[in-house]
């Protein structure tokens, strides 16, 4: 097959930008899983039935996209330009939308989504494509400059220069615990064994967590091109995409970016006329979610019951079948493309100095705007829940915001300025996880809440190590006491102790962050605990409180 | 020590009598013991009800019945230190063994009573209700002291009662035994 | 030769000692050595459950944690290589406290009734347990319910006093070469199972070698009417994967 060179890169874009200026108007359909269930698919047949209806089939594009992030009032239809973004859209909407906005010009103000700050407080470098390009045309990904940067690592840059980028960059890994990329890369280049690996990871088993999916169905060859750069740089020959088969979009989506990338040799042996060569395989995991731990992953992808074992040897050394393997999140790569394209001085002006960039979050719960958003590193969790999320709904009272998911920290309002980084986040008890954010208000109670977090981790535990196998159960017995007032004083410090030995006796970080949400809902919720305990009282009314006789268990 | 003896207790709940045969093995420790300690209630010693004031009480057996956690309850309250004497009082031991398999009062008294008798089975009404699980001592009440042991042995029980009368915190390392 | 006999498995044979302190003695080991082998070179014990000579380590129990200086998280022994200029602490109030609840954590997990049990007085759980003077378990304890099989000739299992070393399936994978032994499922659900989850007297795979009862820290493997200071040998792993070293 003939080998792809910049040229054809730049042909393509001509092409497609030639084919795209013949249309003044661009609409946008997101069909990524959520708004597919809400019926996006008849919203897109609708507008292809309309503007043949209107005849303005080539005044306009419709296109097939990924999310734009606001989930919660799907399906949602961008139309560009301008940026118009309709909510809430039906098919029976259609014909008004395309009449109005296309054929006169005029767009319909309220059928717009009405967000406040949602998308101005925003940074979209990762989404930057997402809900503006067809995540199942290849071309559509060129056009914005895709393959450019792995086109530019492979004429122009050594891999140690890659890595050097990189580096510069202060990207950390958004997978949860936030270890410099560059260095990682370092250690896997520098490793002696071969042939060597990597592992995209998008397991994503934190519950009400999407960030991961939503990135892979709307622009699956972001992710493809950070892999094939952080390949070339550690000098690696075969590449997999762990993914959760509960994710069928996401895996179809991705198979077919793979094949598209495969057909135009960008995949396979001597990708733009070099030597490099790189392979990408899909591994789809049965959904645990500890099989998102980096050393169960390696397990799962070799084909073995997803454990997680101890470390040293750090995968960095011996991997996957023994051999060097870097193992990265999903948006991690994503990233690493414009990095690459625009430099490291310009990626690290985004953010704070120690914690450059932007991280994706899944924001959930308790909140006016629900969704997909990304925001730059730094910014506090007030800015977040209230201007991005637009706050509690329903005039309710704000109580907690968890952040980290089942492992994450429960903070109270007073804790609202924290910044969104690594750093700040641990000092106060949470930590960033795989980007999940769910805001709790005056109807959640924070008893029940560590329960239902520890009750997850209970049945998550690999059942490897004492404490979290067996520890874990323990605390369960405890909460379900309180929760059903039947506890004693005693039990608070039966919580406080075992959490600290949970946290520092694991194996893994499954269990080392398990007892997070209890540790910090007694840090800062603990009169809660004690009106649990004492008055059989659940403010929020979430627990059964009847007067426990432990004479006559129910 | 103030030249008045200390008042010593005893008792059992759901146990077999083991801990207090491994008591009456201090024998002639026992006269020692009998020096600095009066020996104020025990299912060997004919009083029916528990005195108030006890310094140190050793209670055998875990607890399985409704009347079992009342009178506890009681004895914490007279009592200055408790001590659970004996696997069953400490984990629940082999009165637990029902616990894994034969859950509420019914199953057990069926699996007591009814089920080896082929003639006439009947489920006597005179016992208290039996609770759910056969529970440790340390879970109805606090407990200040464990002697684990199936039966514990003599000097392990010298040794904590000593310490315990002689107003010193005994060292279990070592000497805890489980089985 | 020494250091070829003291390597496990198929870890590199490196002769280059590396020196680190152990509870403040310096002592040199092969690289590559464990932690908990060079402190038992030296004569430092260290508790373990789930380690056991001859076989892959596993660094589920966490019994053998250890400090090491210029970071406060704790390590396995028996899974952590010595490195260079390591500071490693064996015995600390609060490595102690943790080992502690080790034990008792794992006596709440199952049933355990030692005045039962076949491996009362011979089990390594229970010996742990009396020496660290666990007096008793701070939770309520889970009373089990788990499978007891005795289907096989003799070979008996009572998941109720297992704790999930896998000591057993290691010794069947790693020495006998059956494989008849291996989890399923996970967390609190996690048992120990024969072939596809049969019972073990219709396991196929299963030689009748008696190594899982032999290794079994605990009362959960044993042999029917054969009095368990027989059976068990902690030691059989390592001589049998010595031996067959040499005739290789
Ligand atoms: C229990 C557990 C679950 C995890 N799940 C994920 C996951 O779903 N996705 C992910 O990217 N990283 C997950 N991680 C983090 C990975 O172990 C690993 O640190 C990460 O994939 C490294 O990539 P990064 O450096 O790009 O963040 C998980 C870690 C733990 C302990
Ligand atoms: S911490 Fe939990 S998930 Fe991690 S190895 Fe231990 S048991 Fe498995
Ligand atoms: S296995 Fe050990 S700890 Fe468990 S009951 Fe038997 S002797 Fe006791
Ligand atoms: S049966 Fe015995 S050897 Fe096997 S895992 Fe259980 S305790 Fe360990
Ligand atoms: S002996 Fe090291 S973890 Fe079990």
């Amino acid at each position: 097959m003939k080998q792809l060179k910049l040229d054809d890169l730049n042909k393509i874009v001509d092409q497609e930008l030639e084919f795209g200026q013949a249309y003044n108007y661009r609409i946008n359909v997101c069909c990524s899983t959520s708004c597919v269930s809400l019926g996006s698919l008849k919203v897109l047949k609708a507008f292809e039935d309309a503007i043949k209806e209107f005849g303005v089939e080539n005044e306009c594009k419709v296109a097939r996209t990924g999310c734009i992030g606001a989930c919660s009032v799907g399906p949602t239809v961008l139309i560009e330009p301008g940026d118009y973004a309709y909510s809430n859209v039906t098919p029976e909407k259609v014909r008004q939308i395309v009449r109005d906005h296309i054929v006169l010009d005029l767009p319909i103000r309220d059928m717009l989504y009405e967000s406040g700050t949602f998308f101005q407080k925003q940074h979209r470098l990762v989404l930057r494509n997402a809900g503006k390009i067809d995540p199942g045309r290849i071309q559509d990904y060129i056009c914005v400059g895709g393959y450019g940067a792995l086109c530019k690592v492979l004429t122009n840059m050594a891999p140690q220069g890659v890595i050097n980028e990189v580096l510069a960059s202060g990207l950390r890994g958004r997978g949860g615990a936030g270890f410099p990329t560059g260095q990682k890369w370092r250690l896997v280049a520098r490793a002696v064994n071969t042939p060597k690996y990597i592992v995209a990871n998008l397991d994503e088993g934190d519950p009400g967590v999407y960030a991961n999916r939503s990135l892979a169905e709307a622009d699956p060859h972001a992710i493809i091109e950070g892999m094939l750069i952080a390949a070339y740089a550690v000098g690696a020959e075969k590449g997999y995409i762990y993914i959760r088969s509960e994710y069928p979009l996401a895996v179809q989506t991705l198979q077919k970016a793979l094949a598209q990338a495969k057909a135009m040799s960008l995949l396979g042996s001597n990708v733009f006329e070099t030597p490099f060569k790189f392979d990408i395989e899909l591994r789809l995991g049965a959904g645990a979610f500890v099989a998102g731990e980096e050393t169960a992953i390696l397990a799962s992808v070799e084909g073995k019951r997803a454990m997680p074992r101890p470390r040293p040897p750090y995968p960095a050394n011996m991997g996957l079948w023994g051999k060097p393997t870097l193992i990265q999140n999903v948006e991690t790569l994503a990233n690493i493309p414009l990095i690459v394209q625009n430099g490291s001085a310009w990626f690290a002006k985004t953010g704070m100095t120690k914690c450059s960039g932007t991280k994706c979050f899944s924001l959930t719960g308790k909140i006016a705007n629900p969704g997909i958003i990304e925001v730059p590193m730094g910014m506090s969790l007030r800015e977040v829940v209230f201007d991005i999320g637009g706050g509690v709904p329903g005039g309710k009272q704000f109580k907690a915001v968890l952040i980290g998911g089942p492992s994450g920290g429960c903070l109270p309002e007073q804790l609202l300025e924290t910044a969104i980084d690594y750093d700040s986040l641990l000092k106060v008890g949470a930590i960033m996880g795989s980007g999940g954010i769910v805001v709790l208000d005056e109807d959640d109670c924070m008893v029940d809440t560590a329960r239902y977090f520890t009750e997850f981790c209970v049945d998550e535990s690999c059942g490897r190590c004492t404490p979290c196998r067996a520890g874990l159960p323990r605390m369960l017995e405890v909460f379900n006491r309180i929760t059903h007032g039947q506890g004693e004083l005693t039990d608070i410090g039966t919580l406080e102790k075992a959490s600290v030995f949970i946290r520092d006796v694991s194996l893994c970080g499954l269990g080392q962050t398990a007892p997070n949400p209890v540790i910090t809902t007694l840090r800062y919720f603990k009169n809660e605990y004690i009106s649990h305990i004492t008055e059989h009282k659940c403010e929020a009314g979430k627990c059964y409180t009847s007067r426990y006789n432990k004479e006559e268990p129910a | 020590m103030s030249s008045e003896k200390a008042r010593l207790a005893t008792m059992w709940f759901y146990g077999c009598s083991g801990c207090h045969m491994s008591f009456l093995d201090l024998d002639e420790r026992l006269v020692d013991l009998a020096k600095v300690a009066t020996l104020v209630h025990s299912p060997i010693v004919d009083i029916k009800h528990f005195p108030p004031d006890v310094a140190l009480t050793l209670i055998e057996g875990a607890v399985a019945n409704v009347e079992q956690v009342e009178t506890l309850r009681e004895v914490r309250k007279r009592t200055k230190l408790l001590v659970s004497l004996g696997d069953c009082a400490v984990t629940g031991n082999v009165t637990a063994l029902r616990n894994a398999w034969e859950h509420g009062d019914r199953a057990v008294l069926e699996r007591a009573y009814a089920d080896p008798s082929n003639l006439n089975a009947q489920i006597p009404n005179l016992v208290p209700k039996l609770l759910d699980y056969a529970r440790p001592l340390h879970e109805i009440v606090k407990i200040d002291h464990y002697i684990p042991g199936c039966p514990p042995n003599a000097d392990q029980i010298y040794y904590v009662v000593g310490e315990l009368l002689a107003g010193r915190q005994p060292v279990m390392e070592g000497r805890s035994k489980y089985g | 030769m020494l250091h070829v006999t003291l390597q496990q498995g198929g870890a590199s044979i490196n002769p280059n000692n590396v020196r680190l302190r152990i509870n403040g003695s310096e002592v040199a080991v092969p690289e590559g050595t464990t932690i908990l082998k060079a402190a038992a070179l030296n004569g430092v014990e260290i508790p373990t459950l789930c380690e056991i000579e001859g076989l892959t380590p596993y660094g589920g129990c966490r019994l053998c944690i250890v400090e090491v200086s210029g970071t406060s998280k704790l390590f396995p022994a028996c899974t952590t290589p010595a490195a260079q200029g390591m500071e490693v602490t064996t015995q600390s109030p609060k490595l102690y406290e943790y080992r502690k609840m080790v034990l008792q954590t794992l006596l709440a997990e199952r049933t355990h009734i030692c005045a039962v049990c076949v491996a009362n007085e011979h089990c390594e759980l229970q010996a742990n347990a009396n020496n660290h003077g666990v007096d008793h378990v701070m939770y309520e304890r889970n009373w089990s319910c788990e499978s007891i099989d005795s289907s096989h000739e003799f070979l008996v299992i009572d998941r109720n006093r297992c704790i999930l070393c896998t000591r057993c399936i290691r010794v069947c994978d790693q020495i006998e070469g059956a494989h008849t032994l291996d989890l399923k499922f996970r967390s609190k659900s996690t048992n120990v199972i024969m072939d596809q989850d049969q019972n073990w007297g219709q396991a196929m795979s299963c030689t009748s070698c008696r190594k899982c009862a032999k290794v079994c820290p605990v009362g959960a493997i044993y042999i029917e009417n054969e009095n368990i200071e027989f059976t068990k040998d902690r030691d059989i792993a390592a001589f049998l994967s010595k031996r067959r070293r040499r005739s290789r």
